[in-house]
C-alpha cells in the first residue's frame, strides 16, 4: 500500500533539437492517497498515459520529483517499484499456460515453486480463471487474456499500486460491467492503490472514489464524481462529463451583477464588482427549467430518452439543453427557462469564479 | 433469394489452365516421358521402365551429391537462421538509422547469382583477391581452387553473405510487429533479457521463422549458379551439389535418360521436404 507523490513533475517527449519541447504533461502536483481508487479521465492526447508511466517508471519526468510514501522514487527502476500495470490491449505470453502466465512475474524473482503454486492458485481464484489454469493462454478471449495480465499483477505480494491503461477498450460491452465490478471488488479485498485511466466518464464515475480531469498536460480537477458534477472547476469538467455536458453561454460582469444577453442572472458564488477575460456562465441540462418568470426561448428539439426528455432550446442564437422530468409538460406557447442559482457557475477563461 | 447456378464461369479459369499447362505441366510431362525411355537422337525412343530410377537410386554419384547437398543446406540454415535472428535483434527500432540498416540488409539481395559467384571467384583467388591473398599473407594455406575445406568454407560465407540478409528482413517484420505494451509489461513482470527473447520475440517470430526455414531450404536444396561461378562444382567433385550434378550429366554426358529421372527424384526431394517442414512448424503453431 502506497501513497503516490508528484512534486513540480513535468514532461516533454524528445523533440527535433531546433524546436522548443511540447509538454506533455505540464506542471503536475498531485498526491494519491493510499488505498484510494483514482480514476484519472480526459480526452486522447491529454497525457493520461504519460502520467501513469511516469508513475510506474516506464518514463523517468524531464523535470520533478516522484515519492512513493515519502521516499524519493524519480530515477528507481520498474521492477523496483512495487507496482503492476494492465495495458489497454492484454499482453499474454502466447506460449505459456495461463499457470505460467501468473507464475510468470514470480519466477523471474527467484520465488519458491511451491509459493508460486499458493498465489497463482489463490489469484486464479479470484480473478475465476482456475479451470482454465493448463490452457494455452493464447486461446483465450479478449476478457480473459485482459484478467490474466490483470492476474500478473495481483500475483505479486509486493505489489502495492495498480494502474490500469483504459483496460476495457477491447472487451465486449457486457463484458465490461462485469470485468469492472470485479475490479471494484479486488481493490476493496486488497485495499492497493488503484488508478484506472479512461476516456470513459461511466467507466471513471463508477470505478472511482476519485476523479482526476485532465486537459492538455494539466490536472483541471480532482474530485468525487459529485463534485465534478456538481462544481465543475473548469468548463472542460462540465462538457466532459454529464450527458448532455454543461451549458456554457457568454456573459457579463456590471456593477457586481452577472448577466446573460441582459437577462440579469444569480450565481453560486460571490465574484468581484468588475472582471476582465472571456466571462461565461455555466449551468447543467439538470438545473435548468421552464418557468413563465424566465428567458424566453424558442424550441428547437425534443428527444425522449424514456425516464426524461433532453429539450434543446435556443436564445438569440445560444443552443441551450435542459432535461425535462417525463411528468413536466413542455409548454407550447412561448417557453421561457430559468436557472437554478445555486447550480449556475461563472467562468473567467474556463476557471471558475469562487 | 435463389442463387442462379451457372457453370459458365468455369470458362473463366481457362486462360490460367493453358498458362501452367505450357509453363509447368507440359514440360514437367517431357521430363517424366525421358525418364522411362531410352534415346539416341532422331527422335527415337526405347521403353526403359523404371530403369533409370533405379540407377540412379543406386548409384554412389548420387548418394554422395545428395549427402553434400543435405551438409551444405543443413549448415546454411543452421548458420543464417541464429545469424539471422541476432543481427535483426540489434538492429535498430526507430530513427534515422533504420533505413541506413534496411538498405544495407537489402543491398546483397539485389546482386544477380552469377555477379556474386563472379564476385566471391576474385574476391577470394588465392594470389591475387583480397582475401586469398590476405589470408595466405597471414599464413593461412588458403586455396578454394584446389583444397576441399577452402572451397566448403568460401562456398558457405558466399551463401550466407548473400541470403543471411533475407532472414534478417523477415526477423525484423516480426520483430516490428510486436507492441511496445508487451515490452513495458515484461518490465514490470521483472523479465530477464533471455526471457523476453524466449517468450515475446521468438513467439512473435514464430510465422516468419517459418517462411524463412522454408525459403532457405528450397533455394540453397536448389542452388547452382553461385558455387558453379565459383568453384565449378570442384575442386574434384567436393562442391558438386545436387543441381550442378544434374546439369553435369544432362548436358555434359547428354545422359537425358537418367538426367530426366534424377530431376524427377530431386524434385520429390524438394517437396516432401518442405511438406514435412510446413506441416511439423505449423502443428506446433496450433497446439
Amino acid at each position: 500500500m502506497a501513497k503516490i507523490e508528484f512534486k513540480n513533475v513535468r514532461h516533454a517527449y524528445p523533440a527535433p533539437s531546433d524546436q522548443a519541447p511540447v509538454y506533455a504533461l505540464e506542471q503536475v502536483d498531485q498526491v494519491w492517497e493510499d488505498g484510494g481508487a483514482y480514476a484519472l479521465l480526459g480526452p486522447s492526447g491529454c497525457g493520461k498515459t504519460t502520467l501513469l508511466n511516469i508513475i510506474s517508471g516506464l518514463l523517468t519526468p524531464s523535470e520533478g520529483a516522484v515519492y512513493f510514501d515519502d521516499e524519493e522514487v524519480t530515477h528507481l527502476p520498474t521492477t523496483e517499484r512495487h507496482i503492476a500495470q494492465v495495458f489497454q490491449f492484454p499482453v499474454v505470453y502466447d506460449t505459456m499456460t495461463v499457470y505460467d502466465n501468473l507464475a510468470f512475474p514470480l519466477r523471474n524473482r527467484q520465488v519458491p515453486e511451491d509459493q508460486v503454486r499458493k498465489r497463482v492458485e489463490a489469484i486464479a481464484e479470484m480473478l475465476d480463471l482456475t479451470n482454465s489454469l493448463k490452457n494455452r493462454a493464447s486461446g483465450l478471449t479478449a476478457d480473459g487474456k485482459q484478467k490474466i495480465s490483470l492476474g500478473r499483477g495481483l500475483v505479486r505480494p509486493d505489489v502495492k499500486i495498480i494502474m490500469f491503461d483504459e483496460p476495457l477498450t477491447v472487451i465486449d460491452p457486457h463484458l465490461k460491467w462485469l470485468l469492472r465490478s470485479k475490479l471494484k471488488e479486488l481493490h476493496q479485498q486488497l485495499g492497493v492503490t488503484m488508478i484506472y485511466v479512461t476516456h470513459d466518464q461511466t467507466e471513471a464515475l463508477t470505478f472511482a472514489d476519485k476523479v482526476l480531469v485532465m486537459l492538455e498536460g494539466t490536472i483541471v480537477q480532482v474530485g468525487t464524481p459529485v463534485e465534478l458534477f456538481m462544481e465543475p472547476n473548469h468548463t472542460f469538467v462540465g462538457h466532459f462529463i454529464g450527458s448532455p455536458g454543461m451549458n456554457v453561454l457568454p456573459c457579463e460582469v456590471k456593477n457586481g451583477q452577472v448577466s446573460y444577453r441582459s437577462h440579469l442572472l444569480e450565481t453560486a458564488h460571490s465574484h468581484k464588482q468588475e472582471m476582465e477575460g472571456k466571462l461565461e456562465i455555466g449551468v447543467r441540462p439538470e438545473f435548468v427549467r421552464f418557468d413563465d418568470a424566465g428567458i424566453p426561448v424558442s424550441i428547437e428539439r425534443i428527444e425522449d430518452l424514456g425516464r426524461f426528455k433532453i429539450a434543446t432550446v435556443a436564445h438569440e442564437g445560444d443552443v441551450i439543453k435542459l432535461l425535462v422530468p417525463d411528468e413536466v409538460k413542455i409548454p407550447e406557447n412561448s417557453p421561457k427557462i430559468m436557472f437554478d442559482p445555486e447550480r449556475t457557475h461563472l467562468y473567467c477563461n474556463n476557471w471558475v469564479v469562487k | 433469394m435463389n442463387k442462379t447456378v451457372n457453370q459458365k464461369a468455369w470458362w473463366l479459369v481457362v486462360p490460367v489452365l493453358i498458362l501452367v499447362a505450357f509453363n509447368a505441366f507440359i514440360p514437367l510431362m517431357t521430363v517424366v516421358n525421358y525418364s522411362f525411355q531410352e534415346t539416341f537422337g532422331n527422335n527415337q525412343f526405347f521403353w526403359e521402365g523404371t530403369t533409370w530410377f533405379e540407377q540412379v537410386l543406386r548409384s554412389d554419384r548420387f548418394h554422395a551429391a545428395l549427402f553434400r547437398q543435405l551438409m551444405f543446406t543443413g549448415m546454411i540454415i543452421l548458420i543464417e537462421v541464429p545469424l539471422g535472428i541476432a543481427v535483426a535483434l540489434t538492429m535498430p527500432r526507430k530513427g534515422p538509422w533504420v533505413s541506413v540498416c534496411l538498405v544495407l540488409m537489402a543491398l546483397p539481395l539485389l546482386i544477380p547469382w552469377n555477379v556474386v559467384g563472379a564476385m566471391w571467384n576474385i574476391f577470394a583467388l588465392p594470389d591475387i583477391g583480397l582475401l586469398g591473398y590476405s589470408l595466405n599473407s597471414m599464413g593461412i594455406d588458403y586455396n578454394f581452387t584446389q583444397q576441399p575445406v577452402s572451397a566448403w568454407v568460401t562456398t558457405l560465407v558466399m551463401d550466407i553473405w548473400h541470403w543471411t540478409s533475407l532472414v534478417v528482413l523477415l526477423c525484423y517484420a516480426g520483430l516490428s510487429s510486436i507492441p511496445d505494451a508487451y515490452y513495458q509489461a515484461a518490465r514490470i513482470d521483472g523479465a530477464s533479457p533471455w526471457a523476453i527473447f524466449r517468450f515475446i520475440q521468438l513467439p512473435k517470430m514464430n510465422r516468419v521463422l517459418t517462411i524463412a526455414i522454408l525459403l532457405r531450404f528450397m533455394d540453397s536444396f536448389m542452388i547452382y549458379t553461385e558455387p558453379f561461378v565459383l568453384t565449378g562444382g570442384g575442386p574434384g567433385n567436393t562442391t558438386t551439389f545436387l543441381s550442378i550434378d544434374l546439369v553435369k550429366m544432362a548436358l555434359g554426358q547428354f545422359d537425358l535418360g537418367p538426367a530426366a529421372a534424377m530431376s524427377l527424384i530431386y524434385f520429390l526431394v524438394v517437396l516432401l521436404t518442405c511438406w514435412g517442414f510446413y506441416t511439423v512448424m505449423t502443428r506446433n503453431e496450433e497446439n
